[in-house]
């Protein structure tokens, strides 16, 4: 069984949604980053995300491309994601990550190699922004072939044509992107997110996690309630651009403060009662 | 393997052999099909044909003349050098006619916002008159260099009434401000239309940027035989994402005597890393919405593009070029930054007109090749625009102070 299959079944058992987390491979520099996200499953994270850097962000809002031009300046690139993922699975076999990005950096670092080099590395799932379904393919089938999953997005946008499309070779989990918009925006309300996912799990098995929008304990509680997972990006991030002085050095505490705010939200997500036949 | 014809592109799915495509955030894609469904719809309307018609006649100026450039081709010695005149449009360049076209697409399909991203600013100030004209709001995205660097057209763009919204994010140049473009175009799904400024960007972009400048080759097709009873041999035009020069060629790519030549940014030269020669210096990768070739460093990450003029700054182009380039249709080659700034004065000189830099680059290539040709040969320069914007450029180039 696969990393996140086990872990959605896991938590399944505790009778709880997960809570993921999102920070760009690389921000502020290797070692910090590094040291977060080898801090994260201690601070309550059970699924990570791991932005791969890209100049272009064109569906991030400000604090998540703030991060990957940090973590480019410092040197990122695909290869030290990769590493990244590899010094991670040391000590943590269980955790599943999830690159997300955009297609560009896979597709010059060559989709074989890329799905080699990844798969050896214990990276579990895909998320890449700008590559819907009708392009996918290229990186999906052989992705999937290495026990790879790549996640489909749903959004507000979706209508039920849509969401056939996106469902159609979905593995993993469903994202869903609870606002029209970029990460680090509006929040959608619970009501909202709560119909939506009913909206999908009509039609797939697959969990939903839920994404965009989420900065507090609070809300992340609240999602959780009526969704398989929380997602919490853009505040994570936004954490480690306030614990860098003026010229980007990450100041004394900046790891711990990051993994302090996290646990804080994993509290909010594990304090949540899921919503009957919620989940 | 020769192709039956070079125009039948892109497929259903907006693929030119491997490039174009659709690359956008899933939030966008159910809007890029109905702008898609949309367009087929509105090219079959013989009210939005009416309509795109008179405002390319009355409100734009069309037909822009084929004009002989007699002085030119005497100071050459060798072709005969004809310029179609689009810089004479309004708002003096070519963006004005894919501008036209898709304001009345996002009027016909109920949006009451429009949004465009723009370098130099010409793209954003057709966009801003075509706003004003429809009463549409309008937000242009700019990177905040940019506005230091064409002032002019900042404030052009206020009196037509548009928001310019400085673009800090990334280099805070063209890219980033296709970038924030997109931020806003899925933040506002719902009541807003993006007119993007290039045959680049997702389907049907590059195919419908490139149906509305395509008046410029059928033009010409029609003023060249009622000029000299024939085709010309050669067409030139400047390429960044490439929409003057497939408005160009388009309608002459399955005319095999007809070459055509697409001239690239060099910048500094394509051998350095200042210049915006996406085909001659980059390679295929995927950027706003379409695979195409790039300016990107091993890693995939975009280098920034450099050209002094400021419409070819951009570290991308169109797809269907790339295609015309690997099926060898279209010769791409490339003008310096002081080879467009030589043809930018010779032409001032012997015609009495002012380019703009960009379209400066295809006078470049002119300069090359029109001197060891034949009295007979008849070359085509798209003259996208003129180059009363580039003046503060080209003093500051020459050394001059204004």
């Amino acid at each position: 069984m696969s990393r996140l299959s086990a872990k959605f079944e896991a938590l399944k058992a505790e009778g709880r949604s997960a809570f993921v987390t999102f920070v760009t491979a690389g921000d502020p520099g290797y070692d910090a980053s590094l040291a977060i996200l080898k801090g994260l499953p201690g601070a309550g994270a059970d699924i990570i995300e791991l932005g791969m850097p890209f100049t272009d962000p064109s569906a991030d809002g400000p604090a998540i491309d703030k991060a990957a031009q940090r973590a480019l300046k410092a040197g990122g690139s695909m290869k030290n994601t990769l590493e990244m993922v590899r010094s991670f699975r040391v000590d943590d076999a269980t955790t599943p990550i999830v690159l997300m990005g955009y297609f560009n950096p896979v597709y010059a670092y060559g989709i074989d190699r890329f799905v080699a080099d990844a798969t050896k590395a214990g990276v579990d799932g895909l998320i890449i922004v700008d590559l819907p379904p009708e392009e996918d393919e290229e990186l999906r089938l052989p992705a999937n072939a290495a026990g790879i999953d790549v996640i489909r997005l749903a959004t507000p946008t979706s209508d039920d044509h849509r969401l056939g499309t996106v469902l159609s070779g979905a593995s993993g989990f469903v994202y869903y992107v609870a606002v029209a918009g970029v990460t680090g925006g509006k929040s959608a309300t619970t009501d909202d997110i709560a119909a939506a996912v009913k909206r999908i799990k009509a039609k797939t098995s697959l969990p939903v996690a839920v994404g965009f929008g989420i900065r507090t304990p609070e809300q992340a509680g609240s999602v959780a309630s009526v969704a398989d997972a929380a997602v919490v990006g853009s505040a994570i991030v936004q954490m480690i651009a306030d614990g860098l002085d003026e010229e980007g050095n990450a100041k004394d505490g900046m790891v711990e403060q990051v993994l302090d705010f996290t646990r804080k939200l994993a509290e909010g997500v594990k304090s949540a009662q899921q919503e009957k036949g919620c989940c | 393997m020769s192709l039956n014809s070079y125009r039948t592109g892109p497929d259903e799915k907006g693929h030119f052999g491997k490039y174009g495509g659709r690359y956008v955030s899933e939030t966008l894609m159910p809007l890029v099909h109905e702008v898609e469904q949309e367009y087929r719809k509105a090219i079959k309307d013989p009210e939005f044909l009416k309509e795109l018609d008179y405002l390319n006649r009355v409100y734009i100026g069309r037909p822009s003349p084929l004009y002989y450039a007699e002085r030119l081709t005497e100071h050459l010695g060798g072709a005969k050098i004809y310029f179609k005149r689009e810089e004479l449009n309004h708002t003096g360049a070519h963006k004005i006619n894919h501008a036209i076209g898709q304001v009345l697409l996002a009027k016909r399909m109920g949006k009451t916002r429009v949004i465009a991203e723009t370098g130099a600013g010409q793209h954003g100030v057709a966009t801003a008159t075509v706003a004003a004209r429809f009463g549409l709001e309008c937000t242009v995205f700019m990177g905040a260099v940019d506005i230091e660097r064409q002032k002019p057209n900042v404030f052009r763009m206020k009196l037509l009434g548009a928001e310019v919204r400085p673009v800090t994010s990334g280099s805070a140049t063209l890219k980033d401000a296709m970038n924030d473009a997109l931020r806003d175009w899925v933040t506002n799904v719902h009541d807003t239309f993006y007119i993007i400024g290039t045959v680049a960007g997702p389907h049907p972009y590059p195919m419908m940027v490139r149906d509305f400048q395509s008046i410029i080759g059928r033009e010409t097709r029609e003023q060249i035989m009622a000029a000299e009873g024939r085709l010309p041999d050669s067409l030139v035009a400047c390429v960044g994402g490439g929409s003057n020069a497939i408005g160009l060629f388009h309608p002459f790519l399955d005319d095999a005597d007809v070459a055509m030549y697409a001239v690239e940014a060099a910048g500094h030269g394509v051998d350095t890393d200042k210049h915006a020669a996406s085909i001659t210096g980059g390679r295929a990768g995927v950027l706003h919405g379409n695979r195409t070739y790039l300016l990107q460093d091993e890693d995939g990450q975009i280098i920034e593009a450099h050209s002094i003029s400021a419409g070819l700054d951009y570290p991308g182009i169109g797809p269907e070029h790339v295609w015309l380039h690997e099926q060898g249709r279209v010769n791409y080659v490339s003008a310096t930054d002081d080879e467009a700034l030589s043809a930018f004065q010779l032409c001032c000189k012997t015609e009495g007109i002012i380019p703009a830099l960009e379209s400066s680059h295809g006078l470049a290539h002119i300069i090359r090749m029109a001197p060891d040709l034949p009295k007979d040969h008849i070359i085509v320069l798209n003259l996208s625009g003129r180059g009363d914007k580039d003046i503060f450029t080209v003093a500051q180039a020459l050394g001059q102070e204004i």
